[in-house]
């Protein structure tokens, strides 16, 4: 919990903007994971002081820059899923991986519902089920993505 | 960890509270930026900013892609150098001769309809961009292209490539913009029918091949291969541009509408670069110096679309001379456009935009009122008034 560690959380969640951005052909898009929520959450969980909420609003504002109809609604969204993940982060912890990937899963789905909420109401209404897919292959992905960031942070907190 | 809870532990991000109380915080923060962003247009500036501060990530995202490109040029034989050459070589000789004939034709459709409306569509300036990002997903269908407002790109500017429409910039950053395709599901365009002349939108649909027509009626006259052409209404789009190919008519009889879809023109998932139109300083149907009046039995060559270098201009404001209206059609309010992507550059509409060959000072007077303009009687004067205001012959940014 120092300037080291907060330097390496900013260093994967730029990581992880760049997979997020990185041109892909559509029905690999459709797949791919939301790899700045996922590392969002990982901080959340494993170093909730360092990362949390705050680091929630940020990146949920840079992907609002990237790919967001309105600023604000990918922080609102990553903001109510960090909380979560912050307070429960020791519960969250103790899980084995499995677990962890549902739990994973269910903020995911979170997460998409907000967004699509606020699509909804700010006049942008993507209602293709596909949005809902990236949930699927986040929670998929969980267990290796938390094994490497694990790997890569030297096991902080 | 150790120092859980303990004020003196925390680390400097910690502080502020606990988390309930920071959620709400941050929470609050999200909704009054959502707001402000949506609402009230605040946050323009806010925008540019960060788009700015995006862009690095953006070209280096873009790097391999960039690399491997330069790489296949770099390594290109002699041979197919040459053969390339060639190629464009007859492809410069055959349309150099297609738009000798086109000037030609400018100038009799001009002198046939009486002068007035009958300007080709006028592409002013074009300037080149290369794609920078892609976003190809059924949700957003969105290009980020290396031009920004210092290139004096705005927002809503049209963008085609060599075989049609490709969309309009929703968000410009300094040095780049986003552009939305006109297949994205958010995005219409304003289109006619070439073969009839009837005009309806173009919806995306979200998949880069192809487009809706959700408003036309069961009885409308509609086929195979009719090609759509921008209409110029809505002011975003220069009118006449290929958009694209009908390619799919149902007719129900139990629906009062006609189902079709059509195939866009432009090469939407392969392009690598866009070009970005200047067509008119003004709106289409806003009035024109008298000074280009005189010039128009000539066929006006600033007005021809032309593929020349384009110069850096500081704004697109402070564009190109003002030039006769082209649009024969009477142009309604902007409510066809997008409705996240109304153009900076629009003015008010002109009313006089229906007569071709309107006449009396009274109608010029009304367009003057209409666009608030310190300009001359335009829209209703004869050529011989060939003096012309001051601001019109300068050259100078005709601001609203």
């Amino acid at each position: 919990m120092n300037v080291d560690s907060r330097g390496r959380m900013l260093l994967t969640a730029f990581v992880a903007l760049t997979l997020t951005v990185l041109p892909l052909p559509p029905w690999l898009d459709v797949l791919r994971p939301a790899f700045l929520v996922l590392t969002v959450l990982y901080w959340s969980v494993n170093a909730p002081r360092t990362g949390g909420i705050a680091l929630g609003f940020f990146a949920g504002l840079m992907l609002d820059v990237f790919q967001g109809p309105v600023l604000g609604e990918h922080a609102l969204a990553l903001c109510i899923i960090t909380y979560i993940a912050v307070r429960e982060h020791q519960r969250i912890r103790s899980k084995p991986a499995i677990q962890q990937a549902l739990i994973v899963l269910v903020a995911l789905l979170v997460y998409e519902v907000v967004l699509f909420t606020i699509d909804g109401w700010t006049g942008n209404p993507v209602t293709s089920p596909l949005r809902w897919v990236h949930a699927l292959t986040g929670a998929l992905i969980w267990p290796p993505a938390a094994a490497i960031l694990a790997y890569g942070a030297g096991r902080l907190a | 960890m150790a120092a859980f809870g303990t004020a003196a532990g925390r680390p400097l991000t910690g502080r502020g509270g606990s988390p309930g109380f920071r959620f709400t915080l941050y929470a609050l923060l999200s909704v009054v930026v959502m707001y402000l962003d949506q609402r009230q247009h605040y946050l323009e500036r806010l925008r540019y900013v960060l788009q700015a501060a995006a862009y690095p990530v953006q070209l280096a995202v873009n790097s391999p892609t960039a690399a491997w490109r330069w790489l296949r040029d770099s390594a290109q034989t002699r041979d197919a150098l040459r053969a390339e050459n060639a190629r464009l070589r007859s492809a410069q000789r055959d349309l150099e001769l297609r738009s000798m004939t086109y000037e030609a034709l400018a100038r009799e459709n001009g002198e046939l309809r009486g002068l007035k409306a009958a300007l080709p569509p006028a592409a002013d300036r074009w300037l080149a961009a290369e794609i920078v990002n892609i976003q190809l997903s059924s949700l957003r269908q969105r290009l980020l292209i290396d031009r920004g407002a210092a290139n004096g790109v705005f927002k809503g500017q049209a963008v085609l490539d060599d075989k049609g429409l490709i969309g309009q910039t929703t968000h410009v950053g300094p040095w780049s913009a986003e552009v939305i395709l006109i297949t994205d599901p958010e995005h219409a365009v304003p289109v006619r029918i070439e073969r009839t002349g009837l005009r309806t939108i173009a919806v995306g649909a979200g998949d880069t091949t192809s487009l809706a027509l959700p408003y036309l009626p069961g009885n409308a006259d509609i086929r195979n291969g009719d090609l759509l052409v921008t209409s110029g209404l809505g002011g975003v789009f220069p009118e006449g541009y290929p958009v694209a190919r009908v390619s799919e008519v149902h007719r129900d009889a139990v629906q009062p509408l006609a189902q079709v879809r059509a195939t866009p023109l432009a090469h939407l998932s392969t392009d690598g670069e866009v070009m970005l139109v200047w067509f008119r300083a003004d709106h289409p149907a806003a009035p024109a110096g008298t000074d280009s009046l005189g010039e128009l039995s000539r066929g006006e060559t600033a007005m021809q679309p032309q593929a020349a270098a384009p110069k850096p201009r500081p704004a697109p404001q402070a564009a190109p001379a003002p030039s006769p209206p082209s649009a024969p059609e009477p142009q309604p309010t902007s409510t066809q456009q997008t409705t996240h992507a109304t153009p900076h550059h629009a003015v008010p509409e002109a009313p006089a935009g229906d007569a071709p060959a309107a006449t009396g000072e009274a109608t010029g007077r009304a367009t003057d009122e209409a666009t608030g303009r310190a300009t001359d009687e335009a829209t209703g004067s004869p050529p011989e008034r060939a003096t012309p205001p001051s601001a019109a012959v300068s050259g100078e940014p005709r601001q609203p």
